[in-house]
């Protein structure tokens, strides 16, 4: 699959999400992707950005622009060192929180965008990777 | 190492060097000559030579942080901070220091002709205390800079939280930008306040301003309307747009305790009807 462009971005801090949020927002609207589907990419990368800075410790979103014939695509992947999930079915499961939030966050984004992949080892790192077609 | 002739070579051939150095800064690529006049600059240059010529003679040259260079850090950091201000570039701003060395060293050359190696230790001291101080103006540069962003930040936390009253017993907040947990607190105990000030029974929280809402942020807003319903005061949320209730349905978060609204005018005709005002149109007025 060619990849036409791609961006990385550390995640260290709260503000670095908002960077986040703008990014993926700015590559929805080059890739034409309609309003509601901008909205929904940008605020999957919102929870998992956030999620990689309070889980994970902080680390790196990377953000692909791709084509597969006529139609283009935008991955963000988001990549930590932290200490991992132990259990992504239960991660996954609406309500579940191993911290103070609301427990929507993963699940939610899952179902915000086309594509979802979650790879993930105890005390190494957790990589996840969205992708939105339009 | 021997001890330094730095500052007899200085001393010297001061006026020389001071005038060199004008002549350098002002012939360097980007020099602001809008910025800066040229008597001000002269002026500026003689003032950090004395101070310069003063560390040396101290004869420590490597530790910029004594006491005997306290003077000349005292003055690079205003003239950086003074710089940052008129609008000059990090590296314009230190240009100012390395720009004495083209002149310094083409005096050593001259001083120092029959002796190769004394003129490479002393180019080699130089240079490594001019680079040394001319990264602290660097660093006092970027430092003035944070404080204008630290600065501005605050002020955005204080613009960013009008509660305005609507009506009696009726008061809004209408939220703006992004909403992370420092804001959210700062406006959450605004909100309440004004409640309690203006004893009102309906507040309406409106998102139009809000770009994204994730389950943070949905989190902050139900946790804002419990705090509210606990003090007496029911909430109304308007302003969901159409792509955010989209998004929201798929991240599963549930809003059905709170009256929402698609936009202010509505919640404000609900928060009227509640405290049993009625709006009334007089058919002779087009």
């Amino acid at each position: 699959m060619p990849t036409l462009k791609s961006e990385v971005l550390p995640v260290v801090s709260e503000n670095d999400i908002v960077y986040v949020r703008q990014a993926v927002r700015k590559w929805a609207i080059e890739i034409k992707c309609s309003l509601v589907d901008q909205t929904k990419v940008v605020t999957a990368a919102s929870e998992l950005a956030r999620n990689l800075l309070i889980y994970g410790g902080g680390g790196e979103v990377t953000l692909v622009h791709l084509q597969e014939g006529i139609r283009n695509g935008l991955r963000v992947i988001f990549a930590d060192q932290g200490p991992g999930i132990p259990d992504i079915e239960q991660a996954l499961k609406d309500g579940f929180t191993s911290g103070k939030g609301m427990g929507l966050g993963l699940g939610g984004a899952k179902r915000l965008v086309n594509e979802f992949d979650i790879e993930s080892e105890v005390n190494k790192g957790t990589r996840i990777t969205i992708t939105k077609w339009r | 190492m021997s001890k330094t002739q730095l500052p007899g070579i200085i001393k010297k051939a001061k006026d020389k060097l001071q005038a060199n150095w004008v002549q350098q800064q002002f012939d360097a690529v980007g020099m602001r000559r809008d910025l800066i006049k040229t008597d001000e600059l002269t002026k500026q240059s003689g003032d950090f030579l004395n101070q310069f010529l003063a560390g040396v003679e101290s004869g420590n040259m490597v530790d910029i942080k004594s006491p005997a260079w306290a003077p000349a850090l005292e003055f690079l950091n205003t003239i950086s901070r003074q710089r940052e201000r008129m609008g000059f570039s990090p590296s314009e701003t230190a240009q100012f220091v390395f720009s004495l060395k083209e002149p310094l060293f083409a005096q050593l050359r001259t001083d120092l002709k029959g002796s190769p190696d004394e003129l490479i230790e002393e180019m080699n001291s130089a240079t490594a205390l001019l680079d040394k101080l001319g990264l602290y103006v660097t660093e006092v540069f970027q430092s003035a800079r944070e404080d204008v962003i630290k600065r501005q930040q605050e002020e955005m936390l204080e613009l960013s939280t009008p509660v305005v009253k609507m009506w009696d017993g009726i008061v809004a907040l209408p939220l703006i930008g992004t909403l992370d947990s420092a804001r959210t607190s700062v406006v959450m105990e605004s909100l309440l306040q004004r409640i309690v000030e203006t004893g009102s029974e309906i507040a309406i929280i409106d998102i139009t301003g809000v770009p994204t809402v994730d389950t943070l942020v949905a989190q902050h807003l139900l946790k804002t309307v419990a705090a509210a319903r606990l003090m007496g005061a029911d909430c109304i949320i308007s302003g969901i747009r159409p792509q955010i209730a989209q998004t929201m349905v798929h991240l599963a978060i549930d809003l059905s305790a709170v009256t929402t609204k698609a936009s202010l005018a509505e919640a404000l005709k609900v928060a009227l009807q509640r405290t049993g005002h009625r709006v009334v149109r007089d058919v002779d007025v087009k």
